[in-house]
């Protein structure tokens, strides 16, 4: 599945980034394959979303998350 | 001797506040005329036998520039002919994103610079579950770490010793580059690679000569932070523990709370509100009486000081000028106080992550908000801080719309304008009139950035895709002395740079209106007294007929008329017509140099304020001169119109275009022209 379509409170791991359509600077904000992510919450008009990467805060736009590949780990406790 | 300290690190870390704590008030700023900031430096004792010249960069997140922020630092840490070129590198990092913050510290160190990790808020410690093992992180980073706190100033003497054993640093790099690509790096260092990646030439680095394509590149260079960041997961495997049980469950709330899509945008707008009416209604006391003392010194100077021209130009030109610049204090303060409360709660970031949806459509990026509200304050660092914004496209269409954002050289005039032509009443029981006319001047503004942004969308081509990424940093309680710095700093560039334009001007506009042609000017008395002969006029008005009529031919009367009648349809007389054609230096001007003309012959003694002498103003007819169509055409002619220098200088610099600094001005301008005259005609 991609990133864009965890529910909040949902976790995952990063699998695959399609680099051709993502800047570097996801990279370095420690979003790679392997990287765990947690959807915190969507901004209030449904996009950009707020992640948690290995723990660090981080918000990405939805055309953006969907560019990255990730694996379900857990189900969300509170999905809406 | 003295050493170069760089300051490097992510945002949100506390960078600025380590700066603060080292150099004390030893520091050279301005974020004001003229004065280029891309750094901050400031000085400080290691210990008794050095001295350090600490230089404070942008906070980024990597060497490798994807925004105009992060180029500021590879250019100072990669070329060694910058002044700025540092002997040591102090990388600030927080306890709580570490993972995140070492991967700019692995870059920073692996150019070979003597590097020391400094660890701040390590009084949160204990808060978080977080343990760290500074032993071991020291080791196996092959640099000093230390523990910090700027909140408690723990561990502050430590990083001065470890920056003073800056030469026995090693200095050789953390990631063999050729466990990335073997055969492609062999030999390379980073410096090479990030010559050849980035595109960056200087002295002394060999740009490697390859064939790779961008893809290639960019494949590289991800593999290359991966790496780094494997080998920082690996040094904190064993040097730092977090408690995950400890949970920052008020931060969560807080953040559903602020970003809520109905709570998140009413208290966004409550705190703008707040702020705007702060500025009108706290600082009304302090101001009316700077305004009181400001009189009452011209007229002691009248009284006192012996009767000549010099007597003159300090009465009548310079005190009400600089008068003209001091009121304005308590406003100023009191906004940038709340700016920096904004920024320094981490609240700022959540309004970006509101606001970037709506931001969109206008072509703007959530990352605009920062920009627009710093607008407020003052539009130079706020053009400045559309630096962070990727894309060039949105960052170009962010720098033009920024002025339009109510600056606070705008005050002075708005607050007279309002406070002559907006009866003082409640509205709805207890919103002030005019501070709601206040606050729609401001909304006037973002209104005003927001179209012209659209506008500008439709004929900037498209470039670069547009993205967004930024961090959330966890909600902090404002250290009281960032918000003070800030506060005084600020304040202190206002009143320095404005004060220094209305002592010239006031001097010159002084010096124009007390001399004149010899035929008209020189001969005013027997002119006045030949035309008012027999009319039986007291000595007092005929005394007021001839200062009246020495200005209007004095040198400034006759450019006053000059140009009069280009703002005749605005509903400007003479004086008020050199007052904005003035204001075209700078804003803040306006009132200081009516005060200026209105002085100029008045009888000395009597103290008048300054609105007082507004209020008398009369049109030949004998109407009020600043009545409501007069007014509001003031108040929309200053909204909109590009009347900056130094804003003009900073665009110019920041876009490197004549092209787009020339249509900024032209635009505004004339958008000022034409609804200012179109709101005088409509009124009258």
């Amino acid at each position: 599945m991609k990133l864009h379509q965890l529910k909040p409170g949902q976790k995952a791991v990063v699998r695959h980034l399609e680099m051709d359509h993502l800047p570097m600077k996801l990279v370095e904000m420690g979003c790679f394959p392997g990287s765990e992510v947690e959807l915190i919450l969507k901004a209030p008009l449904g996009d950009p979303y707020y992640f948690r990467i290995d723990g660090m805060p981080l918000c990405i736009r939805k055309d953006m998350a969907m560019q990255v590949d990730v694996e379900l780990l857990t189900h969300g406790i509170h999905g809406n | 001797m003295e050493i170069k300290v760089a300051l490097v690190g992510n945002p949100n870390v506390g960078k600025t506040s380590v700066f603060n704590t080292l150099t004390g008030l030893n520091q050279k700023t301005g974020n004001y005329p003229g004065i280029t900031v891309d750094r901050k430096t400031g000085h400080t004792k290691i210990n008794d036998t050095l001295r350090a010249r600490i230089i404070d960069l942008p906070g980024i997140y990597s060497i490798q520039p994807s925004s105009r922020d992060e180029e500021v630092v590879l250019e100072t840490l990669f070329d060694s002919h910058n002044t700025h070129y540092p002997d040591v590198v102090v990388v600030v990092t927080e306890v709580e994103n570490l993972k995140r913050n070492l991967l700019l510290f692995t870059q920073v160190k692996d150019l070979g610079f003597p590097t020391v990790l400094a660890v701040n808020m390590a009084d949160q410690l204990s808060v978080k579950g977080i343990r760290v093992d500074i032993d071991t992180m020291s080791e196996n980073l092959g640099a000093e770490v230390v523990l910090i706190s700027t909140r408690t100033g723990q561990g502050i003497s430590e990083l001065k010793e470890a920056i003073a054993r800056y030469s026995a640093a090693d200095t050789r790099p953390l990631l063999d580059l050729a466990s990335v690509d073997k055969k492609y790096f062999g030999a390379m260092d980073y410096k090479g690679w990030l010559a050849r990646s980035q595109g960056v030439t200087f002295e002394g680095v060999n740009v490697a000569e390859d064939t790779l394509s961008d893809a290639d590149i960019k494949r590289l260079q991800q593999k290359e932070t991966v790496k780094r960041y494997q080998l920082i997961g690996e040094v904190l495997k064993s040097s730092y523990t977090k408690d995950a049980s400890i949970a920052t469950g008020w931060q969560a709330r807080a953040d559903r709370l602020l970003t809520h899509r109905i709570w998140g945008y009413l208290i966004f707008f409550a705190i703008m509100l707040l702020v705007f009416q702060a500025i009108f209604s706290w600082s009304s006391i302090p101001m009316d009486w700077i305004d009181e003392k400001f009189a009452q010194l011209s007229a002691w100077i009248s009284a006192t000081l012996p009767e000549g021209k010099f007597t003159e130009l300090l009465a009548e030109g310079v005190i009400p000028g600089i008068g003209g610049v001091v009121i304005f204090i308590p406003q100023i303060a009191i906004l940038f106080m709340f700016i920096a409360l904004l920024e320094e709660s981490g609240y700022m970031s959540r309004v970006v992550f509101l606001m970037d949806k709506v931001m969109r459509p206008f072509g703007l990026n959530g990352k605009s908000v920062v920009p627009l509200i710093s607008g407020v304050a003052c539009a130079i660092p706020a053009i400045m801080s559309a630096r962070n914004i990727e894309n060039a496209r949105e960052r170009l269409i962010t720098m033009l719309v920024t002025p339009f954002a109510t600056c606070s050289a705008r005050i002075p005039v708005y607050v007279i304008i309002i406070s002559l032509v907006i009866p003082e009443q409640t509205v709805f029981g207890f919103i002030g009139l005019q501070g709601l006319v206040m606050t729609l001047m401001y909304f006037l503004g973002f209104l005003a950035a927001l179209v012209g942004a659209w506008l500008l969308k439709k004929v900037i081509a498209v470039t670069a895709k547009s993205y967004l990424i930024i961090e959330m940093p966890p909600y902090r309680r404002p250290l009281v002395r960032n918000v003070l710095s800030t506060m005084i700093e600020k304040t202190r560039a206002f009143v320095e740079g404005a004060g220094k334009i209305i002592l010239a001007l006031s001097v010159l506009l002084w010096f124009l209106g007390s001399h004149g042609p010899a035929a008209t000017f020189g001969k005013a008395e027997e002119v006045v007294t030949e035309t008012f002969a027999g009319k039986n006029l007291s000595e007092d008005e005929l005394q007021d007929e001839i200062e009246g009529y020495k200005l209007r031919n004095s040198y400034i009367g006759l450019l006053g008329s000059g140009i009069e009648p280009v703002f005749r349809p605005l509903g400007y007389d003479w004086k008020i017509s050199i007052a904005v054609l003035t204001s075209f230096a700078a804003r803040e001007v306006f009132v200081g140099n009516l005060a200026t003309l209105y002085n100029i012959g008045s009888h000395g003694e009597e103290e008048t304020r300054i609105v007082e002498r507004m209020e008398q103003e009369r049109r030949p007819d004998g109407s009020r001169m600043f009545d409501l169509a007069t007014g509001v055409s003031l108040l929309l002619f200053y909204a909109f119109a590009m009347q900056c220098i130094s804003t003009v200088a900073i665009m110019r610099r920041e876009t490197n275009s004549w092209k787009w600094t020339l249509i900024q001005i032209l635009f505004m301008t004339g958008l000022a022209y034409i609804s200012a005259m179109l709101a005088y005609n409509f009124l009258k």
